[in-house]
C-alpha cells in the first residue's frame, strides 16, 4: 500500500521539530518531502547571535544535517522555493516547475524581517538580521567597514549590535521608543541594560526616528550606504545598517492559495488552517490572534501538530506564556509574563543599582503574573514555572524574592550558578555527570528538554536535586529555546497523555479495578505500560479499592515483590520490625541464630533504629523470615517504614512524655500502610527532640501539656524542616491526626512524591483545613485509613508459610 | 582467506518448565553452565531467555518489571529488549540471548 504523502514547505526549526515529533509517534505513517528555500539543512536560528559574536561556528548550531533527513527517509529539496499550492489537484509547485503531490501539507514558511518604509532601503549595506546569509554579510562587513548602525533596540537588534561591536565596528543603536526592549523590560531594567552595553562601547540614540538612509549614487545605480538621517535633520555616518524592527509572518504562499490569513496563517488549536488537509506551524501562524516570534511556543505547536498528523488527535495548542533571555555574554536578563504591573497587581522589588542587580516580581491575587530579572537570573526558570502553573504563593511570598536556593534547593554543594561553573564541575552527584558532558550532549544531540538531557546523560535522573542546575545549563546552552515543563499538566509517562491526577480521578469515577481495565479505558499507548506507570497504577488502585483490589506483584518493583531490598550483587537485605526501636533478648537471640544459620555476611544498625541483615540469598528469604518470626519492617517498600523514638519520660530525666510508647502505638496503628512513597515518623519525649522529629513525614514532639505534630519534613537529599501542623492533648488525638494526614497524602499525592512534595504543592493551609479545622473530614480520613489497613496481612508471615513460593525458587532444567 | 564459517549446529532443546510456572509479565531463573539464565513470559505469552546479567552493572534482569518486549533492570532501570538483548537507546549494551521456544505448553531453551 502506498503511504500517505506529507509535504512540508519551509525547513526551519518549527517545521523540522514537528517532523521529529511525528517520527517519534508514527515513524512509518508518511512518505515525507521537505522544501527549504535556504541552501542549509535545519540549524538553530536562535544561536545566530553567538555565531555573529564569534562564540560559535555554523557547525555548532546545526540541528539536523542532510544525513538526518536521509536516515529518516525524508526527501529533502534545498534551495528550492515553492511558489504555488494547487489545493484542488493537491500539489505544490516549485519555482523551477517541479510538482509534488500531497495528502497532507505542512506550512512552516516562517517570517520575513520588516523593512522600514524609508528612502534608501535598497542601498548596498542595508540588511536585515534573519538567517545565515545575513550573519555572514555582517561578518564580512565588519572586516571592511567601520561604522554600523542597528535600527531597533529589541532583543534581536541588541544581539546584532553586540556581535558587530565584538567584531570591531563602531556601533550605534537607534530606537524609536523611550527605552530598550520595551516589550520585555521595564524602564529601570532597561536603564541598567543600557549602562552595561554602553560600558561595552555601544552607543544609543533613543526616541529617534529614522527618516532616510543616505547613500552614494553611482551612475544612477544605487551605491553603498554612507549615513543615516533622522527626523530632526541630524545625521550619523553608517557603512552598514541592520534593520531589526520586527518580523512579519510569511503568508504569501498561503494567501495566494486562498487560505484565510490575518496577520499570519490562521490556525485552529490543532494547527490546521481553514483547509483541514493543510497544517501550519511556526512564525507564519496566527493562533487565537497571536503570532509568536520566540522558539518555545513554536515547539509547543510542533508537538500538537505532530500529534494530530499521527492520528492521535489528543493534543491541543492553547497559546503560550512567553519568557525571554538576552543572549549577550556578560548580560544576565530574564523577563516573563506581564511585567509592567499597575492596576490590581502588586510588586515586589529588589534594586541594587551599584551591584547591578534588579528584580521585579509582579503578583495578582497571590499569583505570579510577571517578572523581570537583571544581573541575577538564576531563579528565572523557577519563577517562570510558578507563573505558568499559576501557583498560589501566599505562603512563599516572604521568601519569594530571595529565590529557590533560599528555600534550600541549591543542589549538593550549594552550586546554583550554572553559567559560572567550570566544565569539569560535577552537576549530578548521583550519576557523576559534569557540566561539560551535559553541554556537549545538548549541542551534539540537539537536546531541548529536561527529559532529553536526563535520558542522554542521566544528569538529574536519579534523586533530582540538581534539576534546577541542569535546567539552567539547558537554558544557557540553547537560549530561549528552553522552556521549563509545565509541572501541572505533565503526563504520567510516555505511555499516556493523562496526568497522575486525571488517572486517579478516572479510575475512581469509572470504577476501574484492574491495571488492564485502566489502560484500556484511558487508551494507554503501550500494551502493558512501563516500569514507571505500572507501579503507580498498582498503588492508585490499591488506595482506591482497599480490601478489594488484587495486588499485582508483577507491577511492583522487585523489592516490593520479594519483600526485601535488592543489593548491588543481587542478594537481599532483611530488616525486621522493632516496634518504636525497642527489642528484647529473645528477638536478639533469634536474629543472631538466623545470621549464623544462613551465613549472613553483614549485620548493621540502621539509621531508623533497626537491625539490617545484608547479603541474604533470595532462596533463603522465606526461611530467614520463618526463623526470625518477627514482623516485616517494610524497609523495602513505599510504605510505613520506621517510627524512631527517644527513650522518653520512662527513663530520661528531661522527658515529659512517654515517647517510646507513643512511637510503638503509632507504628502499630500505621503498620502495613502502603503509600505513594516511603513514610517515616519520629516521636520525641521533650523539645530537645533527640528522635529528630523535625525531618520526618510526621514528627511528634512531647511537651508538658501534650504533643506537637509536625508534617512534611525530610532528611534525605534535600533536608526539609517539617512544618507545624497543630498541638493536641491525647494519645488518641495523635493517632487520629497523624493517620488522617497520611491518608490525605495517600489519596492525593502523585506516586513517588514524598509528603514534602505533596504539601509543597497543595499548601499547608489546605492540609490544615482538612485535618485541623474540619473534624468531620479528619475523622472520615482516619476511618478510611483504618478500613484499608484492617486485615492487611504481614507479607513475611504469609511467605514464610508458602505464599508465592515460586518467586523464591529457581527452576531445575 | 575466506571468512571462517560458523559450523552449523542443530539446536539442543532442554525443557525447563511449563508456561504457567512463569508468571505473566514476569520471569524465572534457571541455572546453566553459562550462569543464571532468566526466562521471561510477556503479556502475549511469548517466552524469551537472556543471561541474567544486565550489560550495565550485572543486575539480575529476571527481577525487573516486564512490559511489551522489554524488561527494566531492577538496579538502574536500563531497559533491555527481550528479543535481542539490546539496551534501549540512549544506553548501549547487549545481554546474551538464548534461543527459546514454547511447545505444547512447555518452555524449551537451547543452552548452546
Amino acid at each position: 500500500m502506498e503511504k500517505t504523502k506529507l509535504v512540508m514547505v519551509g525547513n526551519g526549526m518549527a517545521g523540522v521539530r514537528a517532523l521529529e515529533e511525528l517520527l517519534k509517534l508514527a515513524p512509518d505513517l508518511y512518505d515525507i518531502t521537505v522544501f527549504g528555500a535556504e541552501p542549509h539543512a535545519n540549524y538553530n536560528r536562535i544561536l545566530l547571535s553567538p555565531v555573529l559574536a564569534g562564540e560559535m561556528t555554523l557547525q555548532d548550531i546545526m540541528l539536523n544535517d542532510v544525513d538526518w533527513y536521509a536516515a529518516n527517509n525524508i526527501t529533502l529539496h534545498l534551495n528550492k522555493k515553492i511558489t504555488k499550492i494547487d489545493r484542488v489537484a493537491r500539489k505544490v509547485v516549485a519555482a523551477d516547475g517541479m510538482e509534488v503531490p500531497y495528502d497532507r501539507l505542512l506550512l512552516a514558511t516562517g517570517s520575513n524581517p520588516f523593512m522600514l518604509p524609508v528612502p534608501g532601503v535598497k542601498l548596498d549595506g542595508v540588511i536585515t538580521y534573519r538567517d545565515i546569509q545575513d550573519t555572514n554579510a555582517m561578518i564580512a562587513a565588519a572586516t571592511q567597514y567601520k561604522n554600523a548602525v542597528v535600527i531597533g533596540g529589541g532583543l534581536l537588534g541588541l544581539e546584532a549590535a553586540n556581535g558587530l561591536k565584538l567584531r570591531g565596528m563602531n556601533v550605534t543603536v537607534v530606537h524609536l521608543m523611550e527605552w530598550l526592549m520595551e516589550r520585555q523590560l521595564d524602564r529601570t531594567a532597561a536603564g541598567m541594560l543600557q549602562k552595561t552595553l554602553e560600558a561595552k562601547g555601544l552607543e544609543f540614540k533613543l526616541k529617534t526616528q529614522t527618516s532616510e538612509i543616505v547613500g552614494s549614487a553611482e551612475g544612477g545605480k544605487a551605491g553603498r550606504v554612507t549615513a543615516l538621517r533622522f527626523k530632526d535633520g541630524s545625521e550619523i555616518p553608517a557603512d552598514l545598517v541592520v534593520m531589526a524592527v520586527g518580523i512579519r509572518p510569511n503568508t504569501d504562499l498561503a494567501e495566494a492559495a486562498g487560505l484565510y490569513c490575518n496577520r499570519g496563517i490562521v490556525v485552529s488549536d490543532t494547527m490546521q488552517t481553514y483547509d483541514p488537509r493543510i497544517y501550519a506551524v511556526g512564525e507564519c501562524v496566527a493562533h487565537r490572534g497571536t503570532a509568536y516570534g520566540l522558539v518555545a511556543p513554536l515547539f509547543d505547536m510542533a508537538k500538537v501538530c505532530a500529534n494530530h498528523l499521527a492520528n492521535f488527535g489528543i493534543g491541543r495548542y492553547q497559546g503560550s506564556t512567553l519568557s525571554t533571555k538576552l543572549k549577550v555574554t556578560g548580560v544576565d536578563l530574564f523577563s516573563a509574563g506581564d511585567f509592567s504591573g499597575g492596576g490590581d497587581t502588586e510588586e515586589i522589588l529588589f534594586n541594587d543599582a551599584i551591584g547591578g542587580v534588579y528584580k521585579k516580581l509582579v503578583l495578582r491575587d497571590d499569583k505570579l503574573v510577571g517578572c523581570v530579572l537583571y544581573g541575577d537570573t538564576v531563579d528565572g526558570s523557577w519563577y517562570f514555572q510558578m507563573l505558568r502553573d499559576k501557583q498560589n504563593l501566599h505562603e512563599l511570598r516572604d521568601h519569594l524574592m530571595f529565590g529557590q536556593s533560599h528555600l534550600g534547593n541549591a543542589g549538593h554543594q550549594g552550586q546554583n550558578k550554572a553559567a559560572s561553573m567550570a566544565d569539569s564541575a560535577e552537576v549530578c552527584g548521583c550519576n557523576g555527570v559534569c557540566k561539560g558532558t551535559i553541554v556537549k550532549a545538548i549541542k551534539e544531540q540537539g537536546l531541548f528538554t529536561l527529559d532529553d538531557v536526563r535520558k542522554h546523560t542521566k544528569a538529574s535522573s536519579s534523586c533530582g536535586s540538581c534539576t534546577g542546575l541542569v535546567e539552567q545549563i539547558l537554558s544557557s546552552t540553547v537560549g530561549g529555546a528552553y522552556q521549563p515543563a509545565e509541572a501541572k499538566n505533565k503526563p504520567m509517562c510516555a505511555c499516556t497523555d493523562h496526568t497522575h491526577e486525571e488517572t486517579r480521578k478516572v479510575l475512581v469515577e469509572q470504577k476501574l479495578k484492574t491495571i488492564p481495565a485502566v489502560m484500556a479505558f484511558m487508551e494507554w499507548k503501550t500494551p502493558n505500560g512501563c516500569a514507571s506507570c505500572r507501579p503507580a497504577l498498582n498503588y492508585y488502585l490499591l488506595c482506591a479499592w482497599p480490601r478489594e483490589y488484587k495486588d499485582d506483584g508483577q507491577s511492583r518493583f522487585i523489592n516490593e515483590r520479594a519483600h526485601a531490598n535488592i543489593q548491588k550483587d543481587g542478594t537481599y537485605s532483611v530488616i525486621p520490625r522493632l516496634w518504636g526501636g525497642s527489642t528484647s533478648s529473645a528477638e536478639l537471640r533469634r536474629i543472631a541464630d538466623v545470621v549464623d544459620k544462613y551465613k549472613i555476611p553483614t549485620v548493621k544498625v540502621t539509621g531508623g533504629q533497626r537491625i539490617d541483615l545484608l547479603g541474604v540469598k533470595k532462596e533463603d528469604l522465606p526461611g530467614v523470615w520463618r526463623d526470625l518470626d518477627m514482623p516485616s519492617g517494610h524497609a523495602y517498600a513505599k510504605a510505613l517504614r520506621t517510627v524512631k523514638t527517644c527513650v522518653g519520660s520512662e527513663w530520661c530525666r528531661f522527658g515529659v512524655q512517654d515517647s517510646t510508647q507513643m512511637g510503638i502505638d503509632l507504628e502499630k496503628d500505621l503498620w502495613r500502610m502502603y503509600a505513594p512513597h516511603k513514610v517515616k515518623l519520629a516521636v520525641s519525649g521533650c523539645p530537645r527532640n533527640c528522635a529528630e522529629s523535625g525531618i520526618k513525614d510526621v514528627g511528634v514532639i512531647g511537651v508538658e501539656s501534650g504533643w506537637e505534630i509536625y508534617i512534611a519534613g525530610n532528611g534525605g537529599i534535600k533536608t526539609e524542616v517539617a512544618q507545624f501542623l497543630c498541638k493536641v492533648k491525647t494519645r488518641e488525638e495523635v493517632l487520629e491526626y497523624a493517620g488522617a494526614f497520611l491518608q490525605l497524602y495517600r489519596e492525593e499525592a502523585r506516586y513517588l512524591d514524598r509528603t514534602v512534595h505533596y504539601v509543597a504543592r497543595v499548601g499547608l493551609d489546605y492540609v490544615k483545613s482538612n485535618i485541623v479545622d474540619d473534624a468531620g473530614k479528619r475523622k472520615e480520613l482516619y476511618a478510611r485509613l483504618r478500613f484499608s489497613l484492617q486485615g492487611e496481612p504481614d507479607p513475611w508471615r504469609e511467605r514464610a508459610a508458602g505464599v508465592e513460593a515460586r518467586e523464591f525458587e529457581m527452576l531445575e532444567a | 582467506m575466506s571468512a571462517v564459517m560458523k559450523p552449523e549446529r542443530t539446536a539442543v532443546w532442554t525443557r525447563v518448565c511449563r508456561l504457567e510456572e512463569i508468571p505473566q509479565l514476569g520471569a524465572r531463573v534457571v541455572k546453566s553452565a553459562h550462569g543464571n539464565i532468566a526466562v521471561f513470559r510477556n503479556a502475549a505469552d511469548e517466552v524469551f531467555a537472556l543471561l541474567d546479567k544486565c550489560p550495565h552493572k550485572g543486575g539480575p534482569l529476571s527481577q525487573g518489571i516486564v512490559f511489551g518486549r522489554k524488561v527494566a533492570c531492577p538496579l538502574h532501570n536500563w531497559n533491555i529488549g527481550l528479543d535481542d538483548g539490546n539496551a534501549v537507546a540512549p544506553d548501549h549494551g547487549c545481554a546474551r540471548t538464548f534461543a527459546s521456544k514454547l511447545e505444547d505448553g512447555s518452555v524449551f531453551i537451547d543452552f548452546e
